[in-house]
């Protein structure tokens, strides 16, 4: 599957979106935590997992999904958020921790609920595989063509999880894709240590489904197979495994030392960054420069009034905490 | 050897596990980051350089395998020290926890020994929202066949860590972040106190009385120690004396020594950041009554996080957390006293 003039514009203004997205709450985290860092000091506190250089992950699979498709995200979740359609000035609201939020500030940065657009996310590795094979047990069950899709990192492939979901979801033929994110980093254990076989998607092979796996963050490449494989869920096909070699420009969260990471290495992710690089071909595919400064300037301008609507949003009052406890 | 050094809570754990490790080639440390990070938390520091990957050995994100192998290397004749990173995710592992470390001395009618330290991060405070924020105490107190400790400060960490290593049954050792004395988390001014460089343990099971007081017991543990102490130096301006008790270990539970408090004092304030219902607050006003309720002058009051996940807003968190003036609160409402002016 090749994207189309319009599909190739809409994925370009998803990953810069996310980008602005992520630099800008980078700086925001950084307000009220200077001169002594306090994660718990300032309009954004607690942990703050960033996920720039991962956007072609989220915009090349949600280009082939519509609202009523689910999806699951992970402790990262802004990108897949926002190329999912969350509502971004509630979801800013939510990590600003105010009472506009999608969870009136309940939930916070990683736990993200827009059933509107039936996105959800959690801080627990591999928690969101579950609820994804779920939503397409569901989906089989109501006999509608809706399929799910779970983002993980590579570090969930070594949770049970994983190999539990992957073999349910196979057993029933469920409309599923699960989508690795591998980003190289499992905080700071590289995958190397900690995964026994370069590949995850090999191990689409142990459950009887098809893996994929795509090279070098490229966006193109992601478009075509996960359109691929969300085309044979939506048809009765059953489940893929696919893995995104992906990068992580920021630390694990805002605030390590990445003492782990070898220097320079996210200046040579930077010099081949996918952005840019999807900019190029989409100019080379009839894009002009002026649809593409169009776009960009689109999607800054939804960031900025998104973080907007969250600062100048009042705070829930305290004992709101304890409203939502049962449904 | 003496020395006024003051210690972290983080440097305290990694130096007692140091001077096991030498002296004791069995034991060992796994977990997530636990390596070249020296664990989220600071745990671990420094061991990797002294001791090597055999002996620091990261992990795969993979709880129920790693915590699992810990419990077999452990019954194989090894004393594994293992790290949860956040006590929030037992969830993906309790089975390895509860019913295999828990159970396996017991079922093998003491033929087996589960020589390990589980030990993992507990509470909130900094916005971390409800799957990073718990402390869980009651979730694993309540479960027979495993000892809990959870330290309010740097010489107990160490004196505790060191037997909990030394001790045959498998051991929970809750740390407390905000105890940790880390660089990016605000620390109370008492968790980072002198320790002595010579190894040295605390038996588990006894309750330290950390501040003597007449009028009014508060029984508490980790990070609520500071606030009940804060509490009780607020409450001495108005001439009230209150007696605090750090349990400093739930199982075993000191039970006597609470007791002869509240049979001193007359008054039991108990506080806990564990939510409140079937937890360790009514434990400890359980074990009181059933004893001798008549040494009760007024009724007893638990102090703990209300029954509800915890909320990532500052302000709503802020609301549920047990503090300082809450206590002081409580213990003027014991007393039937109308608030400070």
């Amino acid at each position: 599957m090749t994207p189309n003039k319009s599909q190739l514009l809409w994925m370009y203004e998803a990953m810069a979106k996310a980008r602005y997205y992520e630099d800008t709450m980078a700086a925001a985290y950084m307000e009220g935590k200077s001169p002594k860092f306090d994660i718990g000091a300032g309009p954004v506190p607690g942990e703050m997992h960033l996920a720039a250089g991962q956007e072609p992950c989220a915009a090349g699979v949600c280009a082939h999904l519509r609202p009523e498709d689910a999806v699951t995200a992970t402790h990262r979740p802004h990108h897949i958020a926002i190329a999912k359609g969350v509502d971004l000035k509630k979801m800013t609201a939510e990590i600003f921790g105010k009472k506009t939020g999608l969870s009136g500030g309940r939930g916070g940065h990683m736990h993200l609920f827009d059933p509107k657009v039936n996105f959800a996310c959690s801080g627990i590795i591999a928690e969101g595989i579950g609820p994804a094979t779920g939503a397409a047990l569901a989906a089989k069950m109501r006999g509608t063509d809706a399929v799910a899709v779970s983002f993980l990192g590579e570090g969930a492939a070594n949770q049970g999880a994983f190999h539990e979901a992957l073999n349910l979801a196979a057993e029933w033929k469920l409309p599923v894709l699960f989508v690795i994110e591998d980003n190289h980093w499992a905080i700071s254990v590289p995958k190397d240590k900690s995964t026994a076989i370069a590949k995850n998607s090999v191990r689409a092979t142990a459950y009887g489904i098809d893996g994929v796996y795509v090279a070098d963050n490229d966006p193109i490449a992601i478009f075509d197979k996960a359109g691929e494989a969300i085309k044979k869920a939506r048809a009765g096909g059953g489940p893929t495994l696919m893995e995104i070699e992906t990068y992580r420009y920021y630390g694990h969260f805002q605030g390590d030392p990445e003492v782990y990471r070898p220097k320079g290495e996210v200046a040579a992710l930077k010099a081949k960054d996918p952005i840019e690089r999807l900019r190029k071909v989409m100019t080379g595919n009839g894009v002009t420069a002026a649809e593409a400064d169009a776009a960009l300037a689109k999607a800054k301008a939804e960031v900025d009034a998104a973080f907007a609507f969250a600062r100048s949003s009042a705070y829930p009052a305290p004992e709101e905490a304890l409203q939502h406890v049962f449904a | 050897m003496s020395s006024n050094r003051i210690l972290t809570v983080s440097r305290a754990m990694a130096e007692a596990i140091a001077q096991e490790m030498r002296t004791d080639p069995t034991v060992f440390v796994m977990g997530e980051d636990i390596g070249a990070y020296g664990g989220i938390f600071g745990a671990t520091q420094g061991l990797l350089g002294e001791f090597g990957p055999e002996r620091v050995r990261d992990t795969p994100i993979s709880e129920t395998a790693f915590i699992g192998a810990g419990v077999g290397a452990a019954m194989a004749g090894m004393r594994p020290i293992v790290e949860l990173m956040f006590v929030d995710f037992f969830g993906v592992c309790m089975d390895a926890i509860y019913n295999l470390a828990a159970k396996n001395v017991y079922f093998s009618g003491g033929n087996c020994k589960v020589p390990m330290v589980l030990m993992t991060a507990t509470g909130g405070g900094y916005c971390d929202a409800g799957q990073h924020s718990q402390t869980l105490h009651a979730t694993f107190a309540h479960l027979p066949g495993m000892k809990v400790v959870a330290p309010s400060n740097a010489y107990d960490a160490k004196g505790l860590m060191i037997s909990a290593i030394r001790d045959n049954s498998p051991t929970l050792y809750m740390f407390h972040k905000g105890l940790q004395g880390l660089a990016w988390m605000a620390s109370p001014d008492g968790a980072a106190v002198i320790v002595p460089e010579e190894a040295y343990t605390l038996p588990l099971g006894q309750a330290n009385v950390v501040r003597k007081g007449k009028d009014v017991t508060i029984v508490t543990l980790s990070m609520m120690v500071h606030h009940a102490l804060a509490a009780a130096a607020a409450l001495e301006k108005s001439g009230i004396d209150a007696e605090v008790i750090d349990l400093r270990t739930l199982v075993p539970l000191d039970r006597d020594t609470v007791f002869k408090s509240v049979a001193k004092t007359g008054r039991l304030i108990v506080v806990d950041e564990d939510y409140t219902s079937f937890g360790l607050t009514a434990e400890i006003l359980a074990s009181v009554v059933e004893r001798d309720p008549s040494v009760l002058k007024a009724k007893p009051k638990r102090l703990a996080y209300p029954d509800i996940p915890i909320p990532y807003s500052r302000v709503m968190e802020q609301f549920a957390l047990p503090n300082a003036a809450k206590i002081e609160a409580a213990v003027r409402e014991t007393l039937n006293l109308k608030k400070a002016a």
